[in-house]
């Protein structure tokens, strides 16, 4: 849910990175992190466990610049990837306003990356939320590793709408900011769809 | 598509911080801020100038949500009170009318009955604020704070 303040002028939207464990969700939010001016962004939190898993969330405040004097702040948010930390990602899903899916390239993967786009229609169902109707972006990520299936294959397996989709190296960052750039432009042209 | 917007208008937000402002000294508290229940920041008063407020307004929200969850699974409805001890800062957490959280900061200049009791008072004037604000939203005949901006605005700012 967008929220803007008329007096100051400013925009919030809230962004979920979703996917399945060990997918590259919080290694896209640590490199947006690293590679943004510190004017634009607030601290990087990361509720993990002691392995560095990822327990509840992490949270980035990040400005993206003004439009027509509006000030736009995105909250992005990961989700824990392990399967039994269904409870949490339901949490964090609320009041979304987009979506980015990690998926790992990995063939081994695949299954999981199945497993986990349907948890995430689920969730969003269960808050009355629709992801074909959602601001939405798939990332296939790690295409640098051995064994990993064409992007053809991942695009008939998990991007039956053709929603805009990145090839990415989240480690390297390859398609890390073209993934948060696409998925918040259509949040932007979303809640301007709202507001007209 | 169920997700609305929340747009906060000068009229409102003046209200709102008026209240804050008053419940920090009234609690005699070190800060107070208002947020939604996703973490955006509202309203906020006090020694602020020392905190990440934008940290503790997502980690409370993320605080709420889980323990909403846990009320659920109790089939409670919600907890809508939250108070953490520390040794030097305390934190009192209050819902307020199922839609925004009031969080109040303080230390051992002041004491949990008072923070309590001050509270209560603000949480019911806040939610007559957020009632009527969510009544303004809603009208068809709103102003529309976004609506003057083009999708050539919109793609401008992702150009470089």
């Amino acid at each position: 849910m967008s929220f803007i303040n008329v007096l100051s002028r400013e925009i919030n939207c809230k962004i979920v990175y979703y996917g399945p464990g060990l997918c590259g969700k919080t290694t896209n939010l640590q490199y947006i992190y690293n590679k943004t001016n510190p004017d634009a962004k607030g601290k990087m939190i990361s509720l993990a466990t002691e392995t560095e898993r990822t327990l509840f969330f992490d949270f980035l405040p990040l400005a993206l610049g003004e439009i027509r004097g509006f000030k736009t702040r995105f909250h992005l948010y990961t989700v824990p990837g392990q399967v039994f930390y269904d409870a949490s990602r339901k949490l964090i899903l609320k009041g979304v306003d987009g979506v980015v899916f990690v998926a790992d390239s990995q063939i081994a993967r695949t299954e999981a990356n199945l497993e986990s786009l349907e948890n995430l229609r689920t969730n969003l169902a269960e808050q009355s939320y629709s992801l074909d109707k959602l601001p939405y972006v798939i990332q296939y990520n790690k295409r640098d590793m051995p064994s990993v299936a064409p992007v053809e294959e991942l695009r008939e397996l998990l991007n039956p709408n053709r929603v805009p989709e990145f090839e990415a190296i989240a480690s390297t960052g390859v398609g890390v900011f073209e993934t948060l750039k696409a998925v918040a432009k259509l949040v932007l042209t979303e809640v301007k769809r709202q507001a007209g | 598509m169920t997700n609305p917007q929340m747009v906060m208008y000068e009229e409102e937000f003046n209200q709102i911080q008026a209240i804050v402002v008053r419940l920090v000294k009234e609690a005699n508290a070190r800060v107070v801020f208002v947020i939604d229940k996703n973490g955006q920041e509202i309203a906020k008063a006090g020694e602020t100038d020392q905190l990440d407020t934008t940290s503790l307004a997502s980690l409370t929200a993320g605080n709420i949500a889980a323990t909403g969850g846990m009320a659920k699974l109790l089939r409670e409805n919600e907890f809508t009170t939250q108070f953490h001890e520390g040794e030097r800062a305390n934190i009192h957490i209050q819902i307020v009318g199922n839609r925004v959280i009031l969080v109040v900061i303080f230390d051992s200049k002041t004491s949990l009955g008072l923070v309590r009791l001050r509270v209560k008072k603000a949480s019911e004037e806040l939610n007559q604020i957020f009632e009527a604000l969510l009544r303004k939203v809603q009208d068809p005949n709103r102003e529309t704070p976004f609506a003057e901006i083009t999708d050539d605005d919109i793609d401008n700012l992702f150009n470089d």
